[in-house]
C-alpha cells in the first residue's frame, strides 16, 4: 500500500490576534530533525514553538536508513519501538561487480545491546511517529503552514515573521534553531552559502511497490548490465516498498530522466515488469557545509548546516546526532546551569562531525564516480581484485555506514581501558538486569560506577553498572574496576580507574563550560 | 624514514625480469591494470601507513 498523505490541521495562531509572549526557541522546519529537537528540548524542559510551511510529511522516502544511535535517540523520544515495528531490520549487504556478488558483508547485531545496526524505514513514517509525539507533548506547539519570511536578531533575541493563511504575525525568541532543511531559508536570510565540493553527478532515485520476495539487505551493483555499466543500490523499506537509486551520469537532463517513461524502462531491467512507481527523484552529489554552524541566536543542524551524498546514510543520521549534541546544552544555557560557552562545543563538536561526514561520503563517491584515466584504472582494479583477495574487499567504497564520531579532546583518559569506550565517544549500550545500560544514563550527566563506588559529594548522580559480560568487555577490559562520566548525550566525558574526588569535579565542570 | 631505499631486495636482477615477464604479451591497458593490481597487493602487504605515504613521496621527487 501507498503511503496515506494525510494534512495536518492548520489553527491560527495567537500571535495574529495579540503579540505573544518571548518565547524559549523557535524551531522552524518539521522534518525529522526539526520534530526531533523540539521533542529532545522538551525531554530536557524546554518548550519551543515548531514551525512549518507545508501541512504534510514529506514527499517520498527520502532518509530511510536509521543507524543504531539515531534508534537509540528516537527511544529517548518515545517513537523507537514504533521505529522498529514498522521498519525493516537489515544487516547483509551485497556487492556486485557486472551482474555477479564479489563480496557480502554482515552488520551482525552485537549481542547484549537494545537496537540492531541500521532499520529502514521510509522518512515520511519517522515524520509521521514524530508529529504524533510532538502534538502530544505539552512543551511542543506544533503550527503548520506557518512560514518564515523575515529574521532579524538583537543582542539577546531573535525576531522571526510568519506568514499564515490568516496574515503575518511575529515572534520572539531566546533562540532561532534553522532546522529547515538543505534549501534552508534561514540561511538564505542570513545570507550564508555552503562551502566544499558540488559533484557534477546526478542519480535517480524511485520507490517501487512490488510483491517480491527480495531479502531485507541492500544491494549495490558497480556497473551492472541492467543500468549501462553506472552503479544501482537496492533497498528493501515497509510495506513492499522498495528504494532504487540509480547513477544517470553528470549530463542527463532532470527533466527528461524523471518522466515516468524513461523510469519504468530502467527499474524493469532490474526487477522485472511487476511493480508500481511510486515517487520518482533526481539529485545530484553535493558534499558541503557551513563554515559556522552557531549564528549568534540563530543555529543551523541537519540538512541546513550540511550535506553530503546519500550512500552512508549520514544526512538523517548525521542531523539526528547534531540533536543529540545541541539539546542538552541549548537546555542547559536556558535553564542558566551553563554558560554560553556551551554552545560552541556544539559547532566545534559537529563541525568536526559534518567534515568526517564529508569525508567519508567524498570518498565515496569518487570511488563510485571516478574520474576518466588513473582514478577510474584503481577504481576498476580494487573491484577485480576484490574478488580474488580478501583485503580489497574492504577497500571497495560503497558509502561507510554512519557511526557516530568520536569528539576529540575530551578527557581525561586511562589508556588500560578498553578503546571502544574512549573519550568522545557514545557509550556502548549493554544489559542491565532486565534493562538497557542506555535506558539507565538516561539524559542527565551521570558518574557510571563499574566494580567501584563513586566519590561522595559530586554534581552527578551515580549508576552502579551491574557487572556482566558485555559491560566487563566494553567497560573494563583488563582494568579492574573503573569510573565513567557520562554526558547528558550519553557521550563519554571522562573515565578514570583509580578516580579522585577532585579530578573527577574538574571535568564536571568542564563539561558544562564545554572546554575542549 | 622508515621507508628502506637501500639495496633490500635478493636477486633484484631476477626479479626485475619476472616483473618484465609478467607484462609480456599485455596490451597497454592491460599493463595499467597489472600494475595498479600489484601497487594495491604490495600496499596492503607492506600494512605501514608512514612507509607508503614515504614510498610515494619518494616515487613523486624529481
Amino acid at each position: 500500500m501507498p503511503y496515506d498523505y494525510r494534512s495536518y490541521p492548520y489553527v491560527a495562531p495567537p500571535g495574529l490576534t495579540a503579540p505573544e509572549p518571548r518565547h524559549k526557541v523557535v524551531v522552524v522546519g518539521a522534518g525529522p530533525i526539526g520534530l526531533a529537537m523540539a521533542l529532545e528540548l522538551a525531554n530536557h524542559g524546554v518548550a519551543s514553538v515548531v514551525l512549518d510551511d507545508n501541512n504534510v510529511v514529506s514527499m517520498g522516502s527520502r532518509a530511510i536508513c536509521w543507524s543504531k544511535r539515531s534508534l537509540e535517540i528516537f527511544d529517548r523520544l518515545g517513537i523507537g519501538d514504533k521505529v522498529l515495528a514498522k521498519g525493516v531490520t537489515w544487516s547483509v549487504g551485497r556487492i556486485c561487480h557486472g551482474d555477479d556478488e564479489i563480496f557480502h558483508f554482515d552488520l551482525e547485531r552485537e549481542p547484549g545491546q537494545k537496537m540492531p545496526p541500521f532499520v529502514n524505514l521510509q522518512q515520511y513514517y519517522v515524520e509521521e511517529f514524530l508529529v504524533d509525539r510532538a502534538m502530544d507533548h505539552p512543551l511542543v506547539d506544533l503550527r503548520f503552514k506557518n512560514r518564515v519570511t523575515a529574521l532579524d536578531q538583537g543582542e539577546d533575541t531573535a525576531h522571526v515573521t510568519v506568514k499564515t493563511p490568516d496574515g503575518s504575525y511575529g515572534l520572539k525568541a531566546d533562540y532561532v534553531l534553522a532546522c529547515d532543511g538543505a534549501r534552508s531559508t534561514l540561511r538564505a536570510m542570513l545570507g550564508l552559502d555552503f562551502e566544499g565540493e558540488l559533484f557534477e553527478e546526478r542519480f535517480l532515485i524511485a520507490d517501487v511497490e512490488m510483491e517480491a520476495d527480495f531479502p531485507s539487505e541492500r544491494w549495490f551493483w558497480f556497473e551492472p548490465t541492467f543500468h549501462d555499466g553506472q552503479s544501482a543500490l537496492l533497498h528493501r523499506q515497509a510495506d513492499n516498498i522498495y528504494r532504487i537509486d540509480l547513477q544517470l551520469g553528470w549530463d542527463a537532463d532532470p527533466d527528461e530522466e524523471r518522466k515516468p517513461e524513461n523510469v519504468v524502462p530502467r527499474v524493469e531491467k532490474l526487477v522485472g515488469p511487476d511493480f508500481e512507481l511510486d515517487w520518482v527523484s533526481i539529485y545530484s552529489f553535493q558534499c558541503r557545509r557551513l563554515k559556522t554552524f552557531v549564528h549568534h541566536r540563530v543555529i543551523f543542524a541537519g540538512d541546513s548546516a550540511h550535506v553530503v551524498s546519500p550512500f552512508g546514510a549520514r544526512g538523517g543520521n548525521g542531523g539526528m546526532q547534531d540533536v543529540d549534541n545541541l539539546g542538552w546544552k541549548l537546555a542547559a544555557v536556558l535553564h542558566g546551569r551553563a554558560p554560553r560557552t556551551l554552545l560552541d562545543s556544539y559547532d566545534r563538536e559537529r563541525v568536526f562531525g559534518a567534515d568526517e561526514n564529508i569525508a567519508q561520503s567524498s570518498r565515496a563517491t569518487r570511488f563510485m564516480t571516478p574520474a576518466p584515466g588513473v582514478e577510474r584504472l584503481f577504481r576498476d582494479q580494487v573491484l577485480a581484485l576484490a574478488g580474488k583477495a580478501a583485503f580489497a574487499q574492504g577497500w571497495v567504497n560503497s558509502g561507510r555506514l554512519s557511526t557516530p564520531c568520536v569528539y576529540p579532546g575530551l578527557g581525561p583518559d586511562d589508556p588500560h581501558l578498553p578503546a571502544l569506550t574512549r573519550p568522545g565517544s557514545v557509550a556502548v549500550d549493554a544489559p542491565q538486569g532486565n534493562r538497557w545500560l542506555l535506558d539507565t544514563l538516561g539524559g542527565t550527566v551521570k558518574l557510571l560506577a563499574v566494580n567501584c563506588t563513586a566519590p561522595e559529594g559530586l554534581e552527578a548522580e551515580t549508576v552502579a553498572a551491574e557487572l556482566n559480560d558485555e559491560v566487563q568487555r566494553r567497560y573494563l577490559g583488563e582494568a579492574e574496576q573503573a569510573l565513567y562520566l557520562v554526558r547528558p548525550d550519553q557521550v563519554i566525558a571522562a573515565r578514570w580507574v583509580e578516580p579522585e574526588r577532585r579530578k573527577i569535579a574538574t571535568a564536571i565542570r568542564a563539561l558544562w563550560e564545554g572546554r575542549p | 624514514m622508515k621507508l628502506i631505499d637501500t639495496p633490500n631486495l635478493d636477486d633484484h636482477d631476477a626479479f626485475y625480469a619476472e616483473l618484465l615477464a609478467a607484462h609480456r604479451g599485455l596490451s597497454e591497458a592491460q599493463s595499467h591494470a597489472l600494475n595498479a593490481q600489484l601497487i594495491l597487493i604490495l600496499a596492503n602487504h607492506i600494512g605501514d601507513r608512514e612507509v607508503l605515504s614515504e614510498a610515494l613521496a619518494l616515487a613523486r621527487k624529481r
